[in-house]
């Protein structure tokens, strides 16, 4: 068991909000060290796996949370069909791989999260994160990390006080991800329309004792 | 209600009065945010009926599915939304015109399985597969000769189900390769 998560919601910059009123960041920062999956960990995979059969995988898109982030696709100019929404991929690379394979402590745990809850969610290196994260439109001129790639303005990225870290369902910032060496994560968990605060709580939940499974 | 009132000069006095009720004077930003919120309901709804028709559809290939993205993620312009929104429908309405079509054609397959199955003499050779009735798999009705030649030249037609797909073979063993004797 982890100790208390201690669960807060980010901001959203102004436009965003007025556009997505239900738009959300809710985050939790927590000690733990990425390296290999432990056993517990890649067993849950195994069994995951087998629960999860064609059937289910087809009618992904037609449950109330990941039909929510489908929508929200549709709504942010993505085509949910191009690039899936994080609980679809998740699906699709089980019934092309003919399993949820181990790739790491930390994609595992956010995978089983994404596939239980249907809750997309996201990791940072919390301590290369100044201040609050939050999700706002990038300025033009603004860089991806303050110093990598150029970010089209209005662009919706995931960002702290100082810079964005990551553009909304696409690239991470190259020093903001997970690396081997980071001791504690940032994991955060996007609400949208017609998600359940329940719903992104057990998300953030279910990540958090599958990272502490390892300690 | 707008009343008269004696000015001295009056000029002023109308434009006051009309100026605010003037037709063609609105406040875009107040008018856009209802319209943007009706377009961002209508997608939703849009795409809650397209995935029922991709859940009815399935295991049926050959559909359409897709919806041109708008280089996101950003926040669409009205313009854009609209067009999202007309695109989903006409999805929509195509390939429920498809789906629709491809229902009756197998249902008259579904038919023509019934009479094989009752007079396989008058349905010879006929073959008709599950994939020709919407369903998964490979299993298939053959109108097939009883003892082959003999059957035909007897007229003893039947109808032959196949069992399904083939099992996978695993691995199993391998031919060895050869290695010559000769020393």
């Amino acid at each position: 068991m982890t100790a208390e998560l201690d669960l807060r919601r980010g901001w959203v910059g102004e436009e965003l909000a007025a556009e997505f009123p239900d738009l959300g960041l809710i985050h939790a920062t927590l000690s733990a060290r990425p390296g290999r999956s432990p056993q517990a960990v890649k067993e849950r995979l195994r069994l995951m796996s087998d629960r999860f059969t064609g059937a289910k995988a087809v009618q992904v898109r037609q449950q109330p949370v990941p039909w929510a982030y489908r929508v929200f696709f549709r709504q942010i100019g993505i085509d949910p069909d191009d690039r899936r929404t994080p609980p679809e991929a998740a699906a699709v690379e089980r019934m092309r791989a003919g399993a949820f394979t181990s790739r790491n402590l930390l994609d595992d745990a956010l995978m089983i999260a994404t596939v239980e809850t249907g809750v997309p969610l996201l990791a940072y290196d919390a301590e290369r994160v100044e201040g609050d994260p939050g999700l706002r439109l990038a300025i033009v001129g603004e860089r991806l990390g303050g110093d990598g790639r150029d970010l089209r303005g209005g662009e919706i990225v995931v960002a702290d006080d100082l810079r964005p870290l990551a553009v909304l369902f696409g690239d991470t910032a190259e020093r903001h991800g997970v690396h081997p060496g980071t001791r504690s994560v940032l994991l955060g968990a996007l609400q949208v329309k017609g998600v359940p605060d329940v719903s992104v709580e057990e998300a953030l939940w279910i990540a958090a004792e599958t990272l502490a499974e390892a300690d | 209600m707008v009343r008269w009132s004696p000015n001295p000069t009056g000029r002023a006095a109308i434009t006051d009065v009309l100026a605010p009720r003037a037709p063609g004077i609105v406040e875009p930003g107040v008018d856009e945010r209802a319209a943007r919120r009706s377009l961002l309901g209508q997608i939703a709804k849009l795409e809650s009926e397209l995935a029922n028709l991709f859940c009815n559809a399935y295991p049926r290939t050959g559909f359409d599915w897709k919806v041109a993205s708008r280089g996101g993620p950003r926040i669409l312009s009205l313009g854009e939304l609209e067009r999202v929104r007309d695109e989903l429908a006409e999805r929509l309405e195509v390939n429920r015109r498809e789906l629709s079509d491809r229902a009756l054609v197998e249902e008259q397959n579904r038919r023509l399985i019934e009479e094989m199955l009752l007079e396989p003499e008058k349905h010879r050779w006929v073959r008709v597969g599950n994939c020709d009735i919407g369903e998964p798999g490979c299993h298939h009705w053959h109108v097939r000769p009883r003892f082959g030649l003999l059957g035909m030249l007897m007229g003893w037609w039947r109808v032959r189900i196949s069992s399904g797909c083939p099992l996978a073979m695993g691995r199993g063993l391998r031919l060895r390769p050869r290695h010559s004797s000769a020393t």
